[in-house]
């Protein structure tokens, strides 16, 4: 699966480029946050790169070979609004198991090891449905993680949560790095990429404008418009 | 003629006997409408399905012909397996015609469009909630259909239940394969058409209010099963 890499992506709205000649590589256990403001195609990219949505230009490559629907469960992805099926928490996550070809026998178990590490194994036989919104992206996250993926993307897999919530959502992201696993996670808050980033790819009206070292970027911002994101001002 | 309040206390005298006759009716009528939307199940649940997450030319057309065929006139349907059934018909060989499974053919061509049509209609509002998720999960299109007619169960049932109440009421289709023969294809409707014809009210009566009482059942089965439905503590 590794390394995933999109190279010259180009992806049109119209005759407006929303996404614009950008190249991207993953191959290395870190955390390489997405960054960018409202609109500038951070989704999009995640999406080309999870290879849910075809570029007009370019191409994405999972481990040297275009993606394919049987190396899809490889990648772990979470999007900014957890979809969760019509049965329990625990059902869920035997579900994406089950998807990732887990035998039936192991299972149960893995499903319930994964609750433990989202603190939701008190709430297993409730509906995922009817879980909050931090819990279902808990869940959604630990979801993704039981099949041990080659890489994991997030997006926005933070957003609209409050901070407690954050917090444990960014303790699960921190842990699965630890592990060995590399991630992609797209935010625009710039409090969390500080707290997380290893890596920053800065995105801005489509064009990768930054792909550095965490520090390196929030110490020297190598543009102009990075600049102003990273010190708080309105960006155009 | 019967005078009609006459009519009323024999036709409850008749429910509450179990009279032979009306009963035999009441299960030739429940037998032919539950093959048929069993049939109509097995076709349409996973056409409907399918056609919802599917893509292909003339996927628009056929979505109105399903559409369209859902109001499918009784009589329409009726003659279409008339000529099918009969003797110098193409199927006439089976010797079909007149007897209780011609009428299942008929109810489940009457029911089919209705579970496809509204099952496309709710797994395509599914599929498009679903779908980014599922692609992400690597679902081919089985699984993802299969998942998504088991997401939708509480919904689809209520579909189904549609479509029983629609072969259950159903007369005019019924009537022409059937041909109303006494202990063999009477029905419920092709009853109650032949005895008002005769001025004979009681058995109308009654078949009417079983009729009537079996479809109240059924859409209070719906309403029960969109509750469960739309809460996740519940489903």
């Amino acid at each position: 699966m590794l390394p995933l890499v999109g190279r010259n992506l180009c992806l049109m709205r119209g005759a407006r480029p929303v996404v614009d000649d950008v190249s991207v590589a993953i191959s290395r256990p870190e955390i390489a946050v997405l960054l960018g403001p409202n609109g500038a195609g951070k989704s999009l990219l995640v999406r080309m790169l999870a290879g849910l949505v075809e570029p007009d230009r370019g191409n994405v490559t999972w481990n040297g070979r275009p993606p394919d629907r049987q190396r899809a469960i490889r990648l772990g992805v979470v999007f900014h609004h957890p979809v969760m099926l019509n049965r329990t928490a625990l059902a869920n996550i035997r579900f994406a198991l089950q998807a990732a070809g887990v035998p039936h026998r192991e299972q149960r178990q893995r499903a319930m090891e994964a609750l433990v590490t989202a603190g939701l194994e008190a709430r297993a036989k409730v509906p995922a449905q009817a879980l909050s919104g931090g819990e279902q992206q808990r869940l959604a996250l630990v979801r993704a993680m039981a099949t041990s993926p080659d890489v994991l993307l997030l997006d926005e897999a933070t957003a609209n949560l409050d901070p407690g919530s954050s917090l444990a959502i960014e303790d699960l992201v921190h842990k699965a790095r630890n592990d060995g696993t590399p991630i992609l996670l797209v935010t625009h808050d710039l409090a969390q990429a500080r707290r997380l980033a290893d890596r920053i790819l800065y995105l801005h009206g489509g064009v990768l404008e930054a792909d550095s070292d965490a520090p390196l970027f929030f110490s020297n911002p190598p543009t102009r418009r990075a600049q102003a994101f990273v010190e708080g001002r309105l960006v155009a | 003629m019967q005078d009609t309040s006459d009519a009323f206390t024999e036709a409850l005298r008749l429910i509450t006997t179990l009279d032979r006759d009306l009963v035999e009716i009441i299960l030739m009528s429940l037998r032919v409408s539950l093959f048929a939307v069993f049939f109509a199940m097995l076709i349409g649940l996973p056409a409907g399905a399918t056609t919802a997450i599917s893509r292909f030319p003339g996927r628009g057309a056929l979505i109105t012909v399903m559409n369209a065929f859902m109001g499918l006139p009784p009589v329409v349907a009726g003659l279409a397996i008339y000529l099918l059934l009969s003797r110098a018909g193409p199927l006439g060989d089976w010797g079909l015609l007149y007897t209780p499974e011609a009428m299942v053919i008929a109810q489940t061509v009457l029911v089919t469009p209705i579970v496809a049509a509204l099952t496309r209609q709710v797994i395509e509002d599914l599929h498009r909630r679903y779908d980014e998720q599922f692609r992400a999960f690597g679902l081919g299109r089985g699984t993802t259909a299969f998942t998504l007619l088991w997401e939708a169960r509480f919904s689809l049932v209520t579909v189904v239940l549609a479509g029983f109440g629609r072969a259950i009421a159903e007369v005019g289709a019924v009537i022409m394969v059937g041909g109303n023969i006494n202990h063999v294809t009477r029905v419920m409707t092709t009853t109650i058409t032949l005895e008002t014809s005769r001025g004979a009210l009681d058995l109308a009566l009654g078949l009417g209010i079983v009729l009537l009482t079996i479809i109240i059942i059924i859409n209070g089965l719906a309403g029960l099963l969109n509750t469960f439905a739309r809460n996740p503590r519940l489903a």
